[in-house]
């Protein structure tokens, strides 16, 4: 992937070097295309240009800066916020021991070169007549507490290290990430507890005043405190594996997707978060991109008048035509969306997503069905907060017939009965879900039906299209009477169709 | 490679002689755009002081601002140059009078006479340091980002009728692009930019950027106005305090006299920071402060 001899090239030809022998640069040099190649393997779109960037930016950066050389190293290589995130992981798996000999040097004294310590040494360090080798269990949370109290980063960060010592209970070769090793810590300095305890302390200490406000802010300032310990344990671990297993088995452990690339049937509750807060920022990038074509794409008429008017200055020639703004028409959307078990999260977030992006639309309507079907638009017109209306969808929407099974037979002839006049050719029906159908009958003509009135029908199916027709699948047989299927497993995909359709409408 | 700033800390500590507070990042990034000459692509929500960084850099360096507004319809025209038509009609019109031949006439029509320089000419041809601030790029068309990038990675222009125009001044200036992230730039642009991301800041700096913004106020009040602004950009609401919002909530507060934050005064001036009534809404009902939804009080009785 990387033309290794051409970087060495252009590596020679920058003049100063910010590291002194040849043996150091080489190695350096190879750390650094290691990390490269990390951040590539992760989904970032590194270019060559970006990596020279660089690698030029180091230069200029002292090497025992770690926040700058971070900042450095984002502002060449990562052009996407989104993408942070993996970058840091990868950053702090790759500059972990380097950064520890830098940072906690003058404090813990032992480790001042950690790069070179294995993990058995460094536990020695810290074990044997190491910073709080005879401190009790319990001295060591009555430090902690009052570190936290005072906000003490230096401390902390000690007191996190001889944590991770004594709880994490490491073993050395096990090919883990940490988690279980942070939960073991956590668990072992009563982190939940911990809040509830600063708070105590500060208000017998008069520190908080009584409104219910107060309490609020002093509780979010210790949460945010807990988060500072919970990440400063986090890189210790994180330091501890590194030095045992090697730079890149560490990342390897650790590599996420990106965030567009999370998939949506198996986003965990943390991801599923993260994919929320993006709902917003995107739909306004895409209203913003579709409203600018819509308007681009058909200029409107000549305006007679303007073009006339226009033409005065250039004595009577009509060197500038005017054209009228044209009105944008919006499509109306269907949703019909099947929210049982398997596929809840999918539909419930295209729900939210579509419901941010109404404005773009001249209406929405949306229904939600497992075996029986019910409007679900009233909830979304009824609040203007969108998270609400969907905690409304899945709590008070009626949606069982029989048996709570998924019938998509049934749900579309009931559909078809009540609203097919409905459907004009305004309207863009779009069907979510996985036609998993548990054998019931199909009713496919429902959806001819369905397609005769409107303008358009789509169907979205989160499965990968592996999958689709295997088991009780039956996207095809639905296939047929759509004007376009669409694998929709993650936000990358769920962009493009949103593009695609309006593009059409 | 230019010499506009010794370190990062040094960039630091000049931005704070303009009452600019950079962290690490933004300053480390400027640091940057000074030694490799790449222009800097700002990114974050509206209100974190985007342009406000452009401004501070340029004064810092002595250097003068020249911005570029950008909007959806911005063309070569408005961003770059123009041969100023009218001009040249009313040439063509004097010269058809005196009846010179047309290749006197087109080297006449085509100099620098009726040559209109716009913001980004301006900036490549001026001899005075400069900071040039494209300001707002993501509401250009995905093809107009184009007309940028001869000027973003070489600082130059080729006019057809005058040629290639290059900077004559022996440094690079520094340039900033701005978005609010409407839309996904292209990767050529972002390729030949460096990226920053401006976040909303930490308490501490955000209680600094009050003590320094507003002088006049004390150093507990401006704790507590960092912290309830915090407080409140952790809520889901449609559209968080940006920094300027703070600043103008310490002032409100200032001028109403309160030297401490109590839930009524939340209550009261609550509008000051957001600008949705289902925020305001939400905000009172996650602080647990009942105010008076009406305007302030303080202002009544003048």
């Amino acid at each position: 992937m990387v033309n290794a001899a051409k970087l060495t090239g252009a590596m020679a030809e920058w003049g100063p070097k910010p590291m002194t022998t040849a043996g150091d640069a080489r190695t350096l040099f190879d750390a650094f295309q290691g990390f490269v190649h990390e951040l590539r393997a992760a989904g970032l779109p590194v270019s060559m240009t970006e990596n020279l960037d660089a690698m030029r930016a180091v230069e200029y950066i002292p090497l025992d800066d770690r926040e700058s050389l971070k900042a450095a190293l984002a502002s060449t290589l990562v052009k996407h916020h989104g993408h942070y995130k993996v970058f840091e992981t990868v950053f702090d798996v790759y500059f972990s021991l380097y950064s520890a000999g830098v940072q906690a040097g003058d404090g813990e004294g032992a480790d001042g070169d950690a790069s070179e310590m294995s993990l058995e040494q460094m536990m020695q360090a810290m074990e044997g007549g190491g910073a709080f080798g005879d401190v009790s269990n319990e001295e060591l949370a009555k430090m902690l507490m009052q570190a936290l109290m005072n906000m003490d980063r230096e401390q902390m960060r000690q007191l996190a290290a001889a944590a991770v010592t004594r709880f994490a209970g490491m073993e050395p070769g096990r090919p883990v990430g940490g988690a279980y090793y942070l939960y073991r810590t956590l668990r072992q300095l009563d982190a939940d507890g911990l809040v509830s305890k600063m708070l105590q302390q500060a208000q017998d200490a008069g520190e908080i005043g009584e409104g219910a406000y107060d309490e609020r802010l002093a509780k979010e300032d210790f949460e945010a405190r807990l988060k500072v310990l919970k990440e400063m344990i986090e890189t210790e671990i994180r330091k501890r594996l590194v030095a045992d297993r090697g730079v890149e088995a560490m990342a390897r452990t650790l590599r996420k997707p990106l965030p567009e690339d999370v998939d949506f049937m198996h986003a965990s509750r943390e991801e599923m978060q993260q994919l929320q807060k993006s709902i917003y920022p995107l739909t306004r990038a895409l209203a913003a991109r579709l409203a600018q074509r819509r308007r681009r794409r058909n200029r409107g008429t000549l305006d007679f008048r303007q073009t006339v008017r226009h033409s005065l200055s250039y004595g009577g020639v009509p060197v500038e035509p005017k054209f009228k703004h044209p009105r944008p028409h919006k499509p109306e959307i269907m949703v019909i969306a099947d929210i049982s078990g398997s596929v809840a999260s999918f539909a419930r977030f295209t729900l939210q997503f579509v419901y941010a992006m109404q404005s773009e639309f001249s209406r929405v309507r949306s229904w939600v069905f497992i075996d029986g079907v019910d409007e679900v638009t009233r909830f979304f017109e009824d609040s203007d907060d969108i998270q609400e209306a969907v905690h409304r969808v899945n709590t008070e929407a009626d949606v069982v017939w029989v048996d709570g099974h998924s019938d998509y037979g049934h749900a579309f002839e009931v559909w078809h009965k009540q609203h097919v006049t409905e459907v004009t050719k305004k309207s863009s029906v779009i069907i979510l879900g996985d036609a998993r159908n548990n054998y019931h009958a199909p009713q496919a003509w429902t959806l001819k039906e369905i397609r005769d009135r409107a303008r358009r029908l789509y169907w979205l199916d989160p499965e990968p299209r592996g999958y689709w027709d295997t088991g009780d699948s039956i996207v095809s047989e639905y296939a047929k009477h759509c004007d376009g299927v669409f694998e929709c497993r993650n936000l990358r995909q769920l962009q493009r169709f949103v593009t695609a359709v309006v593009d059409q409408t | 490679m230019a010499d506009r700033f010794k370190s990062v800390a040094d960039v630091i500590e000049r931005l704070r002689g303009v009452d600019y507070l950079a962290d690490t990042g933004i300053a480390g990034v400027v640091y940057l755009a000074d030694k490799l000459e790449k222009p800097v692509l700002v990114e974050g929500p509206a209100g974190v002081g985007k342009t406000e960084l452009a401004k501070a850099v340029a004064s810092i360096s002595g250097s003068r601002l020249i911005r570029l507004q950008c909007y959806e319809g911005l063309d070569e025209a408005k961003a770059l140059y123009e041969w100023n038509y009218k001009k040249q009609l009313l040439r063509i019109q004097v010269d058809r009078e005196a009846e010179r031949d047309w290749n006197t006439v087109e080297s006449d029509i085509f100099s620098e006479e009726f040559l209109l320089t716009r913001p980004l000419l301006e900036a490549i041809r001026s001899t005075d340091p400069v900071v040039l601030l494209i300001d707002e790029v993501d509401r250009l068309e995905i093809e107009t980002e184009a007309l940028l990038l001869e000027v973003l990675s070489d600082f130059q222009v080729s006019i057809p009728e005058l040629g290639t125009i290059e900077s004559s001044l022996p440094v690079r200036p520094i340039v900033f692009l701005t978005s609010n992230n409407t839309r996904e730039l292209s990767e050529a642009l972002k390729r030949r930019c460096l990226y920053l991301h401006v976040d909303y800041p930490t308490l501490e700096r955000e209680e600094e950027i009050v003590r320094v913004r507003v002088p006049e106020i004390d150093a507990e009040l401006a704790s507590q106005i960092a912290r309830v602004v915090g407080s409140l950009r952790a809520l889901d609401i449609k559209k968080a305090p940006s920094i300027s919002e703070t600043i103008d909530w310490a002032r409100t507060l200032l001028y109403l006299g309160r030297h401490e934050i109590d839930p009524e005064t939340i209550g009261e001036t609550l509008h000051v920071l957001l600008k949705y009534q289902g925020d305001i809404q939400k905000a009172r009902k996650e602080l647990g402060v009942d105010g008076n939804p009406s305007p302030l009080r303080g202002t009544a009785s003048r």
